[in-house]
């Protein structure tokens, strides 16, 4: 008998899902494999060369508070960094960066290279040992088998994934890889919801063949803000995009053409994401509309391709063409690659556990687009919660959940977990009901402590995240000591009654139009505060008062969260819940009393029922 | 546990016509089937029987399946005879069969839990079954109809759609969404603190349809005022004396005028006294006087009310019979001018009633206060430059405290103050 290799815990997969969780094992010190189809493909950024942006920036900020990899990536590779919604309040900035997309897929491929205990095997994966419904091994294309008690798949848009180009289609995984269909078809062999979604991603074109002259250019912030907590500025060189604009010439040529788009054309099932529309979609949907805004996005440095955001589509070759050089600036521009849009199955994720462990098969997890995501953030952020469960697994330690309370993450996992999707999943602020407190900013103070207790905080991390607490301590402290009339705050232009009381430093600062250039003002004398210290105080300050509003809430979902529901809970016994609530319990087998409460038709009268016979159950146990 | 099958007699107790007993639970039809051959599907006629044989009743018994009954769950009525003798031997043949015997309110409590009915029309049920007059069987059923609910759900849905501008400016920066949401953000919001408004009003006239107006009887000592209420309530209810200052204490009766549950008070003579009983009395009648609806000041011919009247207040002369054929007088001994006092008092209150709207209850009426008071923060904040994502905040908070009025929320601290107020087996 040959020789069979065992790994802790076997990652399969090398995007971005895929990535964090090798990475993220790995610094828990676990011996762990990443098996994926092409070593060189390992951290490519399938769609758009960027990170971030609203909701997806928080993630990039939890996932590097943790010890995550995409934060420090995107630091390294970013070519344009722009804080999105600087004007509109604290908790909704965004930071997104372009990346050159080389440079985003060295540092990765490197980190992971770096690592001792990470074996990376190139492969297909096509099936998974399994004995007594739980995973003890997988086996690749060529028949070798790893032997595992934890898998992690995130195959992203690989299983059965079909490209679409109009009327055009062919199997694939993205745009030069093959799909994945022996592993689909033994997902389906476990019985699990599978369901179909699309999405789509525009041509790229030649930028030597672009008019720049003739271009409005937009460039990055001039003080531009990190992901990483562990940066302290832009790394590579920093450049402008081009913005042109689709004309009614455009939209005739999209119009006259929609029976031949793949997705007009009756060609795809799948769903695609309302928040992302293709062209043809803005089109047709808003027709009232003559012009939509396009950004030329250069993918690098060292490269021609331009990512032109905003017009993503499944029209056939000839007709990308013609509407391309429709726009000003385009006139003669060469496409390098056509648009396409892909169709993929996704396991509704309905069928995990909050650590992201199928409830049907213990010792495999799922992350990334595989759960009905969409986009490198999602995937990534899952790939970190999967990984460090499937490490803890394996080391018969209890699983580590993230709450809504807690982190975008939590969110994002509890939304999946317990709703599904209808539609490709992505990160909104809006997501999170405690938005003011899962600020950007606090990322590091809401997490790093949990990553250095889960082990995925490294000493130097740990030492600066001590350093700047200590820091946000001290100067707390002093401005607990500054007293300030209100006729001082209001003469920095602070609208507030002069004849008020007087107030300290802190104090002010929860006002929305008295900051620290406004403090220094009127106190020269104060000692000086480090830059971020000092805008991680005013944030603090200023949603001080909503905070406290909400902590009732706050408490609330902590009780719910600890109110465990036993998996082996029968709902029709408890008697007082409708039929209907007791399918949907039964199909979602929710892992406490807060999921319960999220579940679709649920009625706070059958909450109080679920919560009373828990009640009783608990103390027939303590008794 | 709250899975078993209750039962309980839902009509009043006492000899009547038809006493009917309720079931409900999983197992009802099982309980019911113990005491006759079969039970019916829809309704039928059976011979109920305890278990050793005998004949205990012969009733019409309906059965309700699953989401068609009160509760939500599976129900049977037995219609018996309304004989005490007979409820009780069906009743005790039922707990010998393993039923339970139903708690206050439980029936109601298992209909909300069920979600057959939301809280504000658990409310108007409550006040349904306890409606005396008119006014206030009305008032009750367009609370149970559910037009509160329907209102607040009407309100939630502008309020989300407001809250949807604003996060589309937030999350969507970069994309084609309008850039100026303000304007319809603040349309929107004005007419929810609108209808807010006009139901937070209508709630004190509500709280009074259900409670009962009081009016009192204010004039100085001697006056008449006893006879007076006497003859409005048509019977002694105060003592009356040729004594000035007989009535020390606040007399209570209650009436119903066109409809409406009406409290007349007669107070202790207001007038400068060293009797200390008396100053207690005369002191808690000002007292009592301020705090009614509507006052009704009986004065001697040309002579000025004891208190200040108020909008609404009515001042009338009294011992009418004495006084001559006065244009705007009473007699209570002889009841000269009293169904015009009677019209006058009646057509007031009436009006004042007819602002009542579908909220009808102080908590109603603090949720409502609650989120106008958020939404009247966002309207200053909107003209104020303040970030949008504070402005979210607070429109989510405004829409919690509407979705408190019908209870989708916060239920828990409420439930059992609300279904204390319930009797078994209704
Ligand atoms: C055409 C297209 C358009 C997109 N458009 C957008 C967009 O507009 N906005 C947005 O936010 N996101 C978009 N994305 C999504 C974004 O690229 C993904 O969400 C993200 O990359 C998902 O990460 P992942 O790790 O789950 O999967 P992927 O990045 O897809 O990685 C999957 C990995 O699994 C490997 N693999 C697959 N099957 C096997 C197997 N059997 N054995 C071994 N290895 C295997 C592959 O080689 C690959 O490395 C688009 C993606 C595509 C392809």
């Amino acid at each position: 008998m040959f020789h069979v290799k065992h790994f802790d815990v076997v990652i399969v997969g090398g995007g971005h899902a895929g990535s964090e969780a090798a990475w993220a094992a790995a610094q828990m010190g676990a011996s762990v494999a990443l098996v994926t189809l092409r070593r060189e493909a390992i951290g490519i950024m399938s769609c758009n060369p960027a990170i971030g942006g609203l909701g997806k920036g928080h993630l990039v900020r939890e996932i590097d508070a943790l010890g995550g990899l995409m934060g420090l990536a995107a630091d390294a590779a970013g070519i344009q960094f722009r804080l999105l919604n600087r004007t509109k309040g604290p908790a909704v900035r965004g930071p997104r960066a372009q990346s050159d997309r080389v440079l985003y897929r060295d540092y990765v491929q490197n980190a992971l290279s770096e690592l001792e205990n990470l074996s990376i095997i190139e492969g297909e994966a096509t099936d998974l040992r399994v004995e007594n419904d739980e995973v003890t091994g997988l086996i690749l294309a060529d028949g070798s088998e790893i032997a595992t008690r934890n898998v992690v798949l995130t195959t992203g848009t690989f299983l059965r994934g079909v490209i679409h180009i109009g009327d055009v289609s062919r199997p694939g995984g993205r745009v030069g890889d093959a799909a994945s269909v022996a592993m689909a078809e033994r997902l389906e062999g476990f019985d699990l919801p599978l369901g179909r979604l699309k999405t789509g991603t525009p041509p790229r074109l030649n930028g030597r063949t672009i008019d720049w002259s003739k271009l409005e250019m937009q460039p990055g912030d001039t003080d531009p803000s990190l992901f990483s907590f562990m940066s302290d500025g832009a790394m590579a060189h920093q450049i402008s995009c081009g913005i042109t604009h689709t004309n009614a010439e455009t939209h005739d040529i999209i119009r006259e053409n929609l029976s031949r788009s793949a997705m007009y054309g009756g060609h795809i099932d799948g769903v695609g994401p309302r928040y992302c529309p293709s062209i043809e979609d803005k089109v047709v949907r808003f027709a009232d509309k003559d012009s939509h805004q396009v950004f030329l996005e250069p993918e690098g440095l060292t490269t021609d391709t331009v990512y032109p955001n905003g017009i993503s589509t499944s029209l056939p070759a000839d007709v990308q063409e013609r509407y391309v050089r429709s726009m000003y600036g385009l006139e003669n521009v060469e496409i390098e690659q056509m648009g396409y849009a892909i169709e993929y199955d996704y396991v509704d994720p309905r069928a995990l556990r909050l650590s992201l462990e199928l409830k049907s098969c213990p010792g495999l997890f799922l992350a990334g687009q595989i759960n009905g995501t969409t986009g490198y953030e999602e995937a990534a952020a899952q790939g970190l919660v999967a990984a460090v469960n499937a490490v803890r697994r394996a080391r018969d330690q209890d699983s580590v959940t993230f709450s809504r309370k807690d982190s975008y993450i939590g969110v994002m996992v509890d939304d999946l977990v317990g709703r599904g999707v209808a539609e490709p999943y992505r990160m909104f602020t809006s997501r999170a009901e405690f938005r003011l407190l899962l600020r950007a900013d606090n990322a590091d103070q809401r997490l790093t402590t949990l990553g250095r207790d889960i082990g995925t905080v490294n000493d130097a991390r740990w030492a600066a995240f001590n350093r700047k607490s200590e820091q946000i301590k001290k100067g707390n402290e002093v401005l607990a000591k500054v007293d300030l009339t209100a006729r001082e705050i209001a003469g920095t232009g602070a609208k507030l009654n002069v004849d008020g009381p007087k107030r300290t430093a802190l104090d002010a600062l929860t006002l929305n139009d008295f900051g620290f250039d406004a403090l220094y003002q009127i106190r020269p004398e104060l000692p000086d505060i480090d830059r971020k210290i000092a805008e991680q105080i005013k944030n603090d300050a200023l949603y001080a008062h909503y905070i406290r509003r909400q902590e009732k809430d706050i408490a609330a979902m902590a009780k719910d969260e600890a109110t465990v529901i036993p998996f082996s809970t029968n709902y029709a016994e408890i008697g007082g819940l409708s039929a209907e609530l007791v399918q949907k319990l039964n199909a979602a087998r929710p892992e406490s009393l807060a999921q319960a409460r999220r579940i679709d038709g649920m009625t706070p009268a059958a909450l109080l029922v679920l919560s009373g016979y828990l009640k009783r159950l608990d103390s027939r146990q303590v008794s | 546990m709250a899975g078993d099958t209750i039962f309980a007699l839902a009509t009043a107790a006492g000899r009547a016509g038809v006493a009917i007993v309720r079931i409900s639970g999983r197992d009802a039809s099982a309980l019911a089937g113990q005491l006759m051959s079969s039970v019916p599907v829809g309704r039928g006629l059976r011979e109920l029987r305890s278990s050793d044989g005998v004949i205990l009743d012969q009733a019409l018994v309906l059965s309700f399946v699953g989401d068609a009954s009160f509760t939500g769950e599976p129900v049977i009525e037995l219609h018996l005879h309304g004989s005490p003798a007979i409820v009780r031997s069906v009743l005790f043949a039922l707990e010998g069969h393993g039923g339970r015997p139903a708690e206050a309110g439980e029936f109601t409590r298992r209909a909300l839990e069920n979600g057959k009915l939301d809280l504000a029309q658990v409310e108007g049920l409550a006040d349904l079954i306890d409606a005396e007059t008119e006014a206030q069987r009305r008032q009750a059923l367009r609370v149970f109809a559910g037009g509160l609910g329907a209102l607040a759900e009407e309100w939630r849905r502008q309020l989300i759609r407001a809250a949807a501008l604003i996060e589309a400016t937030i999350d969507f920066v970069d994309e084609d969404v309008p850039v100026d949401v303000t304007p319809e953000v603040s349309a929107l919001l004005t007419a929810v603190r609108d209808g807010m408004s006009t139901q937070i009003d209508g709630v004190a006239a509500a709280e009074r349809i259900r409670d009962g107006f009081e009016v009192a009887i204010v004039g100085a000592p001697n006056i008449g005022k006893s006879t007076l209420l006497n003859r409005l309530a048509g019977r002694d209810a105060a003592i009356t004396s040729e004594v000035a200052g007989t009535t020390r204490d606040v007399i209570e009766v209650q009436m119903d005028l066109g409809g409406l549950a009406v409290t007349l008070l007669d107070t202790a003579g207001i007038r400068q006294t060293t009797d200390i009983v008396e100053e207690i009395g005369v002191s808690r009648a000002i007292d009592r006087a301020n705090h009614a609806d509507l006052r009704v000041f009986l004065v001697a011919k040309g002579a000025a009310p004891a208190m200040k009247p108020v909008a609404g207040d009515l001042v009338v002369v009294g011992k009418a019979d004495l006084a001559g054929n006065e244009e705007f007088g009473v007699s209570g001994l002889t009841g000269l001018g009293i169904d015009a006092l009677v019209g006058k008092i009646t057509t007031e209150l009436q009006a004042r009633a007819g602002l009542a709207g579908v909220a009808i209850r102080a908590r109603h009426r603090s949720a409502m206060e609650q989120a106008s008071e958020q939404i009247s923060a966002v309207l200053a904040a909107l003209h104020d430059d303040v970030p949008a994502d504070l402005l979210a905040e607070d429109i989510r908070h405004a829409i919690r405290a509407v979705d408190m009025v019908v209870g989708r929320v916060d239920v828990e601290d409420l439930l059992d103050e609300i279904f204390s107020s319930f009797c078994i087996g209704k």
